[in-house]
């Protein structure tokens, strides 16, 4: 074993890794079965079983619930979380940059920074009701300042945290000016821009599914919210599992963006 | 990191971060004064330190401003104590036993990417509006940095320790408690400070549907009644006491550092 361990992740445990796994995931669906359906252990207004959950799967898709179908809450969700987020990604990844670049924008921004920060993003949310309502600008403002604060102190993380060396270089090579942010400055910096990016859509992702729970016409927080109160615990599960989808292929795309983006992040 | 800037003076940048308060605050306050936008929606910052006060002197639905953050904080503290012991512990067996590593971690991985507030319907339903279920989505933000530390702290521990407690003959659980535990303090302690922060935040989120007291309660009840200055209040409060909770952490952090001898 302790071989194993030397090679955390090591390709020689990863095989086995996967059988255990799929038993085990095996295991919790009979257990499930023989705990809902069969034996009623769990009684179906706690939690659901899994022909329940098949059907309420079956009519979000299909005959719609909570005023739309499965991919229409799916849509205007991630329509949501992408315009918040590039909303505050074009604004806080600029300012991390300057901020990082000149300790002057640092010490003017930085009482107003340093006053937001702290500010947890779901605590956004009432003031959002209260400025906007409960529409779809207040989700944007909402995500916005969820993805904002991520956005910038990675930028300036990034900055910060260039070589010296390259900085020298390139003053003594002559990169000035514009060349020099985009030969120098982003390319250095880009590692941490993508690790506020990938903090601030995960941010922006959370927030939304708080705002659209607090109220919403459409989206799966709204189904989430709607499933709670008919009390219908099958489609609660469901609205769960797709809010984890969502993000995690938000998450995904994200990493196939960066590997494109940044491929020398890696090596 | 001097070649990164143009030199300024101390002085100055003092000067220029006061600038930058003032403009903020100035154009705050003219923004408020200047009935562009209604009183209602924006208060001035004064106002808002004057509704501070106010929520600290006389009840707000049912409670004075301590009081609905101490409500919180006994949530807050139920819903991290739980994720740090079960997850800590669980993170630190899984780092031995790799069976339990294999069984958990798909499980894990599959929930991971669930948010904490998704968790708010089920968790009504299960544990009511009163402390369970605020304590369930905050162990629900919690959780996974306490365990994923502590996880890692063991799975990077001196692989030399290890062989000398397997040659002496260690069982394995007291491997995981005298050998593992010890080792990853330093990265267990980093994975709380993240855990207590998404804890914090999952509590807000957390109160503002499923709760009838604590802070975010009480900023849904300004929301309600607009007025925006109670809703910003709540917001100085949950951002001040977030900051607090990190300080602490990273006084624990620090102090445990120094013992350590690693001089942080």
């Amino acid at each position: 074993m302790a071989t194993a361990r030397s090679t955390p992740g090591g390709a020689s445990r990863g095989r086995r890794a996967v059988w255990v796994g799929a038993a085990a995931f095996a295991v919790a669906l009979v257990l499930w079965y023989v705990l809902t359906t069969l034996t009623g252990v769990i009684g179906s207004a706690r939690f659901p079983s899994p022909p329940e959950v098949f059907a309420a799967f079956r009519q979000l898709a299909l005959d719609g619930y909570a005023d739309g179908r499965l991919h229409q809450h799916v849509l205007h969700s991630s329509k949501l979380v992408l315009m918040g987020f590039a909303a505050a990604v074009t604004a806080g990844v600029p300012l991390g940059l300057a901020m990082g670049w000149s300790r002057r924008v640092e010490a003017f921004v930085n009482p107003i920074f340093l006053t937001i920060r702290p500010v947890p993003p779901l605590a956004w949310i009432p003031l959002a009701i209260v400025w906007l309502g409960l529409g779809d600008a207040a989700k944007v403002m909402v995500i916005w300042f969820a993805a904002f604060v991520p956005s910038v102190i990675n930028a300036y993380t990034g900055v910060r945290s260039i070589e010296p060396y390259l900085l020298e270089a390139s003053r003594m090579l002559g990169v000035r000016g514009w060349s020099f942010v985009r030969e120098v400055l982003l390319p250095a910096a880009l590692p941490h821009i993508f690790t506020g990016l990938r903090l601030s859509l995960q941010a922006s992702w959370t927030t939304l599914v708080a705002a659209e729970l607090v109220g919403a016409a459409l989206g799966l927080g709204k189904v989430l919210n709607a499933s709670a109160q008919d009390i219908f615990p099958a489609m609660i599960l469901i609205g769960m599992v797709f809010v984890g989808i969502a993000g995690g292929v938000m998450t995904c795309t994200l990493a196939l963006v960066e590997a494109r983006a940044a491929p020398w992040r890696q090596g | 990191m001097a070649t990164l800037t143009t030199r300024t003076t101390t002085s100055g940048l003092i000067a220029l971060g006061l600038a930058g308060a003032v403009a903020f605050l100035a154009l705050w306050t003219l923004l408020a004064l200047s009935g562009v936008v209604q009183k209602q929606f924006l208060p001035t910052p004064l106002g808002v330190l004057q509704r501070f006060v106010e929520l600290t002197q006389s009840p707000f639905v049912g409670h004075t401003l301590q009081q609905h953050l101490l409500s919180s904080l006994g949530r807050f503290g139920m819903g991290f104590g739980l994720a740090a012991v079960i997850g800590v512990s669980l993170g630190l067996a899984m780092g031995w036993f790799r069976w339990l590593d294999e069984i958990v971690t798909p499980f894990f991985d599959a929930v991971r990417f669930i948010a904490p507030i998704a968790w708010v319907p089920f968790a009504a339903l299960w544990f009511g509006t009163g402390i369970g279920g605020p304590t369930l989505i905050i162990f629900a933000g919690a959780f996974p940095p306490a365990l994923i530390n502590a996880y890692r702290g063991a799975k990077f521990v001196d692989v030399r320790l290890l062989e000398a407690a397997r040659m002496l003959g260690t069982p394995g659980w007291k491997i995981v408690t005298h050998v593992l535990l010890p080792a990853s303090v330093p990265s267990i302690v980093a994975g709380l400070r993240i855990s207590a922060g998404l804890g914090w935040q999952s509590l807000v989120g957390a109160e503002l549907i499923v709760a009838s007291s604590g802070i975010g309660y009480l900023m849904v009840k300004g929301q309600a009644s607009i007025s925006t200055a109670t809703v910003m209040a709540g917001m100085v409060a949950i951002g001040l006491v977030g900051v607090l909770i990190d300080v602490i952490l990273r006084r624990v952090e620090a102090g445990i550092h120094r013992r350590r001898g690693r001089g942080e």
